[in-house]
């Protein structure tokens, strides 16, 4: 046992290295890891809440509501456009190839039903609600929103079509629970 | 010369056992010789460190009436206005004082371009000068939320939402700056936290600023370094008395604006309480965030506008090593000189370009500031110091300064 720990003793100064430097090194190892483990609580307690989560559904009476016209509800503080489309803005919509779109997409993948569309009006670039729920708001070169931040234009889809916005406006989970209930999140 | 020597009993006592008067005489004191011929360009250094404490002390008072929530803040700030004993007059001094913050900074930091102050030695002063620099701007974007206006509310969306441009992380780390799903209660709370807060870091990234600054000491209007005694003169009284002057002029300017321009800088928009469903027309941040924000919108791409907006800033924490000339004052730099008042002027028209709509001509103007920005720092400043024959430099600041003949009457002067 001595003899061993004398020859270890040897060799580590030959190498220049110490089992003290080892145990430093450890320690100093075990120290960052708790001071880690010690910063993560306080940064998730940044995390929504248990009761803010909990705000994370919204029921809708549709059944007011007009073809052509469009509702904004709240919901996690964000607005949700709701939109009867007509006959045409379905077929105008649905016409076109996404092929030539920043994020190409079907408008049969963004709706349930077609007379419905549902988006969070939030603009996917840097958070503004577009333009174009009200009668007489400048709806864009395609017809459907336009976000006054920084110039993105939505099509009658609440797809991108020109302007710095990366992404279609999202379309939030949802359900209809009865013809003229909607039910998000 | 010591100040201790000519001190009384208690002093000396207290020093020998707590060297604050020390310490003291060596900042800013007789103790601490200074170039002898600093510019009133040099005033505006400690014209910040005053802003500073101005911003401080309104900033507790202001908290002590201050609600941060959501239903409450608007109402509670215009509280302060109306109902609460000089409220106006300290809310106005703390939001102009803002303004002013960076007006002072912003020179400041010009200042350092011009005269090269940036250069070895002091790489690392200039880079704690950067920090104060990102740290002054979160304060002043978390502050300017605090009222909960239109603006504060819609500016809070805009710039937290930068960080979704990342990907994958992006995302989380928006909610986590929210603690919700948007800008909300959560968001408010911490952000009067932190804001209250970072001040205090300032504080302590200047008193770092300012050990690095006296190590080797200020730099000056010509760039040489300071050799012999008769280049200096003490700190006190010949520049806190100048410090002095400059920081009457700057008070009266300053109280020109609370007094009879108090909204000049403001946002009329955020007189109108925040409204998540509405967002304004036209949204700008403040004006000293302008050049960043045409920078951001210059670049038709979510990701890379952000990141080229971060990348102006630090770009000037690598100037140290871009810079490749060993002359550090523009006054022997002929053609540096021009490069430098055209990115004076770029700074201006890129503040212009921000605070317009992002729309035609102004996106154009903008794209070719941005790219001037980056040229000049990336490719100018390095091929410059290559290609330049800057101006012969004078042998000594006392000889500049005084003419060879004068340097004995100066050196008589120095220790009366
Ligand atoms: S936030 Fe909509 S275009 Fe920038």
């Amino acid at each position: 046992m001595a003899q061993s720990a004398n020859q270890a003793q040897k060799h580590a100064t030959a190498t220049g290295e110490t089992r003290r430097d080892f145990i430093t090194l450890t320690a100093g190892a075990m120290g960052g890891i708790g001071a880690i483990a010690f910063i993560l609580p306080f940064i998730n307690s940044m995390n929504p809440a248990a009761d803010t989560l909990a705000l994370a559904s919204t029921e809708v009476d549709i059944g007011a509501i007009k073809v052509g016209q469009s509702v904004t509800v709240t919901w996690r503080g964000k607005p949700v456009f709701i939109r009867h489309r007509t006959e045409e803005e379905i077929k105008t919509a649905e016409a076109v190839s996404p092929a030539e779109m920043p994020d190409p997409q079907t408008d049969k993948d963004r709706v349930k039903k077609p007379e419905w569309l549902v988006l969070i009006g939030v603009c996917t670039h840097l958070g503004c609600v577009p333009n174009g729920q009200k009668v007489g708001e400048t709806k864009g070169d395609f017809g459907g929103w336009f976000c006054p931040c920084h110039g993105s234009h939505y099509d009658m889809s609440g797809r991108i079509r020109k302007g710095p916005a990366p992404r279609n406006l999202e379309v939030p989970q949802y359900a209809f629970l009865t013809d003229t209930t909607l039910r998000i999140g | 010369m010591s100040t201790t020597a000519k001190q009384n009993g208690l002093v000396k006592w207290i020093d020998s056992r707590l060297p604050i008067f020390t310490l003291l005489d060596h900042s800013v004191g007789s103790g601490y010789p200074t170039p002898r011929n600093l510019n009133y360009f040099w005033n505006f250094g400690s014209l910040a460190g005053v802003t500073l404490i101005v911003m401080i002390l309104s900033g507790i008072f202001l908290a002590m009436n201050y609600t941060a929530h959501v239903d409450h803040a608007f109402n509670s700030v215009e509280r302060i206005m109306r109902d609460v004993n000089g409220g106006w007059l300290i809310r106005y001094i703390h939001v102009n004082g803002a303004s002013m913050f960076f007006i002072v900074v912003y020179i400041h930091i010009f200042r350092g371009l011009y005269y090269g102050s940036y250069k070895a030695p002091r790489e690392l002063l200039w880079i704690l000068g950067v920090v104060l620099l990102l740290l002054m701007m979160a304060t002043a974007f978390m502050g300017y939320v605090l009222p909960w206006g239109q603006m504060s509310f819609w500016g809070a969306t805009v710039i937290t939402n930068l960080f979704s441009a990342f990907p994958i992380v992006g995302e989380a780390i928006v909610t986590l700056l929210w603690g919700g799903f948007s800008v909300d209660n959560p968001t408010l709370n911490r952000f009067f936290a932190l804001h209250y807060l970072m001040p205090f870091v300032i504080v302590g990234v200047v008193i770092l600023h300012i050990a690095a600054l006296h190590q080797f000491g200020s730099n000056n209007p010509l760039g040489i370094d300071a050799k012999s005694d008769k280049d200096k003169i003490p700190f006190h009284p010949y520049y806190t008395v100048k410090d002095l002057f400059g920081i009457g002029v700057f008070a009266i300017i300053f109280a020109f604006f609370v007094f009879f321009a108090p909204n000049f800088f403001g946002e009329p928009d955020n007189y109108i309480p925040a409204n998540p469903m509405q967002t304004p027309p036209h949204i700008v941040p403040e004006w000293y965030f302008l050049p960043f924000y045409a920078i951001l919108r210059s670049i038709p791409d979510k990701l890379g506008g952000v990141l080229a907006m971060f990348a102006a800033i630090g770009v000037l924490a690598v100037l140290p090593w871009l810079d490749t000339s060993k002359i550090r004052s523009t006054k022997f730099r002929p053609v540096y000189f021009w490069f430098f008042w055209l990115l004076v002027l770029d700074c201006f028209v890129l503040g212009w370009a921000g605070g317009k709509p992002a729309e035609g001509i102004y996106v154009i103007v903008g794209r070719i500031a941005t790219a001037y920005y980056f040229l000049h720092f990336l490719v100018v400043l390095p091929l410059l110091g290559k290609l330049e024959t800057p101006k012969p430099l004078p042998s000594s600041i006392a000889a500049a300064v005084l003419g060879s003949g004068a340097a004995p009457a100066g050196a008589r002067m120095e220790k009366p």
